[in-house]
């Protein structure tokens, strides 16, 4: 079997942040009811964490949940296990209204980390990134620049942003260009 | 800049962030009505000064459909709720009538 690459192979640029490209990551959507206890027993044995509230990401060291919609959620898991999650998933799913896809190799992730992380994600989206709104486990989806995109930020303070693999270079040069050395304000 | 608050995920969605759906509460006319009432249905939209319901989806967010009702003179925003609806709710009409009072849109007032 060939070798799964992600989508730029570990790119990365240091600035007033560090842009780097995350690697292969699992992912599965997932749409259905998430008020139901079945649902939510099949996220926890996927995932290891309880369905987040809305905006809200849930993570365990290996993976973890993220509130998409009031129907879909985004499960993170090893990219080595999503075929096996994912029947297991389906199988515990038997029965509900629901619907559970594999969408790893349709993503790109990146991770933003350094002090201006904030700053640099401010000027690509329109989303108020200030230290009292946005806090550790808020997920947002959004509009990066030109493309749609997605992110959540850690207890480390680093940003992890999911977007469409065909668009990870577009999204790399711009947050590479917000983050660089001479485009500072400073204003977070 | 227009800027409504999403009522399925509650986030506050700047314009670009949204994508424009036009008049809200239209009624379908299909097989079987009039050609005057499917062209009208077809074509012809309100485009008021003032008061408008108008719907609009989430699209670089959650994704759904929602309602809006706001002023198109002042951009002033008067409240934003569920599609799941024929008609605007009471509490919006309520929020519509105390900031202008005499209000009409279509039928209602």
């Amino acid at each position: 079997m060939s070798d799964p690459v992600s989508a730029l192979n570990g790119a990365a640029f240091s600035g007033i942040a560090t842009v780097e490209e995350a690697g292969l990551a699992g992912m599965i959507t997932l749409r259905g009811d998430l008020g139901s206890k079945g649902l939510g027993a099949a996220v926890k044995a996927a995932t290891g964490v309880d369905i987040p509230t809305a905006n809200k990401v849930a993570l365990s060291d290996e993976g973890g949940a993220a509130w998409m919609s009031p129907d879909e959620l985004l499960l993170m898991v090893p990219y080595t296990e999503v075929e096996g999650k994912l029947a297991a998933l389906t199988e515990a799913l038997a029965g509900e209204h629901a619907l559970a896809v594999n969408v790893s190799d349709a993503r790109a992730v990146f991770r933003l980390s350094g002090d201006g992380a904030r700053e640099t994600l401010a000027k690509v989206c329109p989303v108020d990134l200030s230290a009292e709104a946005f806090v550790a486990g808020q997920f947002r989806r959004t509009r990066m620049a030109q493309v749609a995109a997605a992110f959540w930020l850690d207890e480390g303070g680093v940003f992890t942003i999911v977007c469409f693999r065909s668009v990870a270079d577009y999204v790399f040069n711009l947050l590479s260009n917000a983050a660089h050395p001479h485009s500072k304000v400073g204003v977070y | 800049m227009l800027i409504l608050e999403c009522p399925y995920c509650g986030v506050k969605a700047e314009e670009s962030e949204l994508h424009a759906g036009g008049e809200a509460h239209l009624k379908r006319f299909g097989p079987g009505s009039s050609d005057a009432e499917f062209h009208d249905y077809l074509f012809m939209r309100k485009n008021p000064r003032g008061v408008h319901f108008e719907r609009w989806r989430h699209i670089n967010g959650c994704g759904k459909w929602f309602h809006a009702a706001r002023c198109t003179t002042t951009l002033e925003v008067f409240g934003t709720y569920s599609a799941q609806t024929l008609e605007p709710p009471q509490a919006i009409r309520d929020a519509v009538s105390a900031k202008r009072p005499g209000w009409s849109w279509r039928d209602l007032k």
